[in-house]
């Protein structure tokens, strides 16, 4: 007798394996020539200034403002320097600082060695053009990085940009989770992104707008969040106390939290907040991007709660079959209003991550994430009939959505047709869950 | 060629050397059957012997790998459960096939509604269905919705059913699992009505008893073959039973011999609207109380109130000389008491849910280390049950639904003994169960009461109540109707005159 682990099934596994297909084809087809950046290319640069310049003459380290290329040439211009090679300078910022550091060079009648760059800086009309524009220069270089093939699909700045498509509807999908795994469902969560962003907006608002401190943008993304959390209390209550179906109920609270949010705004979006309303999604923690960090703590946490504690367990019994749960002694009344309750305080902290994602807060915000937060629950692998769901293979759901509409967008795929494809996707994911829990499709052919 | 009489007419239908086999299972191996016109087959064995896998392949539910299935002579391939139909099989389940929010009438011609002009023709409809019901000598009214019915009414909504669809050929699954006495005599009459009109009816049932009374002939089933077949005259109930479990049968109810102890929990005046008026009882420590009475009398309703799943209106309830007011079942989890519902399938077990996960759902704080659960714990917590109570699975994370019966009774009995409850009400525990497994399942009662825990037992089957019980109360309606002190001396004609609350035999 042994025990598998069954909190790992095979339709996770066919999940992970369906986002890394996903994940090779896009790959594959936005494989692109691509210039060279990161330490290799630095590393080149560096060799390139030291060894093949004259010392004699000057050098440009040229990165366009605000782009990789910028941190590249800081990044040479740091080493180079620092392995004593003199008269180097480094020019960050548009076509314009380039000529302006060329005519200094000019007005002081030095020699230019070269100049290395790479990136947005490389297509600058500017460099092609030093031959005509400064005859005194002779027998200098422009050095970039050799090329390299790679898919823009797997470029950083791709991969960052999906987990910031996806972070919020990753995060209400926890909530969304628990509540579909007790066999219910929750609406309400779009209209609470809404909600929970003009609260926390209004906060700040009040508190100085622009000039608020830090503390009040904490303040106010608590607050919102925490109102989402009781709506959800609410919501939950409802449910238990009153057994109305909670469809019906949500499908009210979603009406009335879209309202709150009008009337609490007057029907105004509020973009007057401080630079430390961005930090929540845009900064970085270590140098890893904060939504990152949060997705992959609060998954950490809703898994473990799930699988290894008590009121986890608690969740998939009320789901498998409340009338049992109960009879076996579980609170299910007060399970029922946790699930709506963490729900709602996730909707709340999504709209906080939205809010400072977009840098306002707009009343009209978040239409029908709900249908994607449940979309992504639902493709992975959670049971609509309540029971069984696992967290990490709604992580995985929210994935597939995010890099299905990310490799569109690369391919260049009009969203009209997007909208299509999505939609098929989730209607064929489904269908594959349903085969496997019925043992194969014939059966499911069959109506077995 | 030599044949007897019976051989040389065609048998309406015949299966030959039926094989299936599931992933990892061969549920049959060759099973052969006969079954002639007017004639009732009884079908038994044991739980997982085949007689399910059987009776769905008859039913176009599975299709066999091998083996030939003739109706009326003619070869078959019942390849859906409409083509099935349409042979003049009909096939009443366990779980009826009734949409509940439907009339009779609606139930029993959906699918092949009488219209008239391209509209449903409800009249009609209802006028043929009052005939079928007249047929069958139940006076049930066709546009009553199901779900109102009882579940014997239910049964003949099934049956006249089939008789409206034509059928010839009608298999019964444990078609008296949930009816009364009276309610199976009717069945009984029923049936044979049916063979006089010429209909066959293959009959499964655990209750050997009503196999005897009704089938002309009995084929055993053991492990997904046919072990036995004979003329029921023929056989004796002792030889079935030695086909069934492949051995001789002990006495059906072992002997036990316990000392009671003082009063553990005592009852008064406990009422809830009209199912349970005024019930008033004692149970003492090492007791088997044997609760007994027709079903609706409020058996089940007590038992529910004792357990606080339903509050009560009015009465009190003294555990151990203290008065305790039982508001919910967590309350009554807590103070020791537990109940084992006669409807394992929806109030006992989270079926989708492993034999483990539902083993630990009581049982969570006890395997917490400081907010997390143990899962090495409450899976070795678990083998030892497996091992002591004989639970038989293959994995304890496969789904709880997936084993039979018993072991299913076992999982729910193994999370209370864990619980370390003291009282036990068992609704109904050996119900659906085979011979083997109901004899373990008394073993277990009675070392229940030996380690000094109280049981109180509702049975509908009067031979259970009265061969385990030490005491039996019978109700009536609602009310304790009397009492049996020693019920080792009770007859069933005593129990029963109780719960009809008339003579039944001139004494």
């Amino acid at each position: 007798m042994r025990l598998k682990p069954s909190n790992f099934g095979l339709g996770e596994y066919g999940m992970v394996l369906a986002l890394i297909g996903l994940c090779v084809l896009f790959s594959v087809l936005t494989l692109n020539r691509q210039s060279g950046e990161g330490i290799a290319a630095e590393r080149e640069l560096t060799k390139v200034v030291l060894d093949q310049f004259p010392a004699d003459r000057a050098v440009l380290v040229v990165g366009a403002e605000n782009t990789s290329s910028a941190t590249m040439a800081e990044n040479v211009y740091a080493s180079v320097v620092s392995a004593n090679r003199e008269n180097v300078r480094l020019v960050v910022g548009g076509p314009r600082d380039l000529r302006d550091a060329l005519d200094e060079l000019v007005a002081e009648s030095g020699g230019l060695a070269g100049i290395v760059t790479g990136g947005d800086a490389s297509k600058w009309l500017v460099l092609e053009q030093i031959e005509q524009n400064y005859p005194a220069f002779d027998s200098f270089k422009i050095v970039v990085p050799s090329e390299r093939l790679w898919p823009d699909f797997l470029k950083a700045s791709n991969l960052l940009a999906i987990v910031e498509r996806i972070v919020v509807i990753a995060i209400i999908a926890i909530g969304m989770t628990m509540v579909i795994i007790t066999a219910g469902i929750d609406l309400s969560v779009g209209s609470l992104i809404a909600l929970s962003a003009v609260i926390g907006a209004t906060v700040v608002k009040h508190m100085g707008g622009p000039e608020a401190s830090g503390w009040a943008v904490v303040l106010g993304f608590f607050a919102g969040t925490i109102s989402c959390g009781l709506i959800g209390m609410f919501a939950g209550g409802l449910v238990s106390r009153f057994k109305v179906a909670a469809f019906i109920v949500t499908l009210g609270i979603m009406m009335m939290a879209r309202g709150l949010a009008f009337m609490t705004t007057g029907g105004f979006s509020i973009d007057q907040v401080p630079d430390s309303f961005v930090w929540l999604a845009q900064g970085r923690l270590w140098g890893i991007p904060n939504t990152v960090i949060l997705l992959a703590v609060v998954y950490s946490i809703a898994h473990v709660f799930m699988s290894h504690t008590r009121y986890g367990r608690y969740i998939y019994a009320v789901g498998g079959n409340a009338e049992a749960a109960r009879l076996t002694g579980v609170p299910v009344g007060t399970v029922i209003v946790l699930v709506y309750t963490v729900s709602g305080l996730a909707a709340g902290l999504g709209g906080c991550l939205q809010a400072s994602l977009v840098r306002a807060a707009a009343p009209n915000m978040a239409n029908m994430y709900e249908l994607y937060v449940i979309a992504a629950v639902v493709v992975g692998g959670t049971s609509l009939s309540g029971g069984s769901g696992r967290m990490f293979g709604t992580l995985i759901g929210a994935f597939i959505i995010a890099v299905i509409q990310n490799g569109m967008n690369l391919l260049g795929i009009k969203s009209y047709a997007q909208m299509f494809t999505l939609g098929a996707v989730i209607v064929l994911a489904v269908l594959l869950d349903k085969a496997r829990q019925n043992g194969g499709f014939r059966r499911l052919l069959r109506g077995g | 060629m030599p044949a007897t009489v019976a051989d040389s007419r065609t048998p309406v239908l015949e299966m030959k050397e039926i094989v299936k086999t599931f992933p990892g299972v061969k549920a049959l191996k060759g099973v052969s059957l006969k079954l002639q016109k007017g004639e009732a087959l009884g079908l038994v064995g044991e739980n997982g012997a085949g007689k399910s896998t059987l009776i769905k392949t008859l039913g176009g539910v599975h299709l066999p790998e091998s083996g030939e299935i003739r109706v009326g002579g003619q070869c078959v391939s019942l390849t859906t459960p409409s083509v099935s139909q349409s042979r003049g099989i009909a096939i009443i389940y366990q779980e009826f096939n009734l949409a509940p929010n439907l009339t009779a009438s609606e139930n029993l011609f959906l699918g092949k509604e009488v219209t008239r002009h391209g509209f449903i023709n409800h009249s009609r409809e209802e006028d043929l269905t009052r005939e079928l019901f007249h047929r069958l000598g139940m006076d049930i009214d066709p546009r009553a919705k199901c779900r109102d019915l009882t579940v014997a009414e239910q049964q003949t909504v099934e049956i006249a059913r089939a008789l409206a669809a034509d059928a010839q050929i009608i298999v019964m699954d444990e078609p008296t699992a949930a009816l009364s006495k009276q309610e199976v005599d009717k069945l009984l009459a029923i049936i044979e009505d049916l063979k006089r009109e010429g209909i066959s009816i293959i009959y499964i049932s655990h209750r050997l008893e009503e196999v005897f009374a009704i089938a002309d002939r009995i084929t055993v089933l053991r492990d997904g073959e046919s072990v036995g077949e004979s003329a029921t005259a023929d056989v004796s109930k002792n030889q079935l039973i030695e086909w069934m479990v492949g051995r001789p049968m002990e006495e059906e109810f072992p002997k036990r011999k316990v000392d009671r102890g003082p009063v553990c929990l005592k009852v008064e005046g406990l009422s809830r609207g009209r199912a349970v008026q005024d019930v008033s009882f004692e149970l003492r420590e090492g007791e088997v109380l044997g609760l007994a009475g027709l079903v609706g009398s409020g058996r089940t309703e007590t038992a529910r109130l004792l357990f606080g799943a339903d509050p009560a209106d009015s009465g009190s309830i003294f555990l151990k000389g203290a008065k305790i007011d039982l508001g919910n079942p967590r309350d009554s989890i807590e103070r020791g008491i537990c109940l084992l519902t006669e409807d394992r399938k929806e109030q006992g077990l989270i079926l989708i849910h492993s034999s483990v996960e539902n083993f630990g759902l009581p049982n969570l704080k006890e395997f917490q280390k400081n907010v997390f659960i143990d899962q090495g714990t409450e899976v070795d917590a678990f083998k030892g049950y497996v091992n002591s109570l004989k639970i038989r699975l293959s994995n304890p994370s496969r789904k709880v639904g997936e084993l039979s019966g018993g072991n299913q009774q076992k999982v729910v009995l193994a999370k209370w003994l864990q619980r370390n409850a003291d009282i036990f009400i068992f609704d109904e525990p050996t119900r659906g169960i085979d011979v083997g497994a109901k004899y373990e399942i008394y073993l277990l009662i009675n070392q229940l009461v030996k380690g000094g825990k109280s049981v109180l037992l509702i049975s509908s089957e009067l031979p259970e109540v009265i061969g385990m019980s030490d005491r039996i109360i019978v109700m009536k309606e609602g009310r304790i109707q009397g009492e049996v002190n020693d019920a080792q001396r009770a007859s069933q004609e005593e129990v029963l005159e109780l719960a009809l609350g008339e003579q039944v035999l001139a004494k």
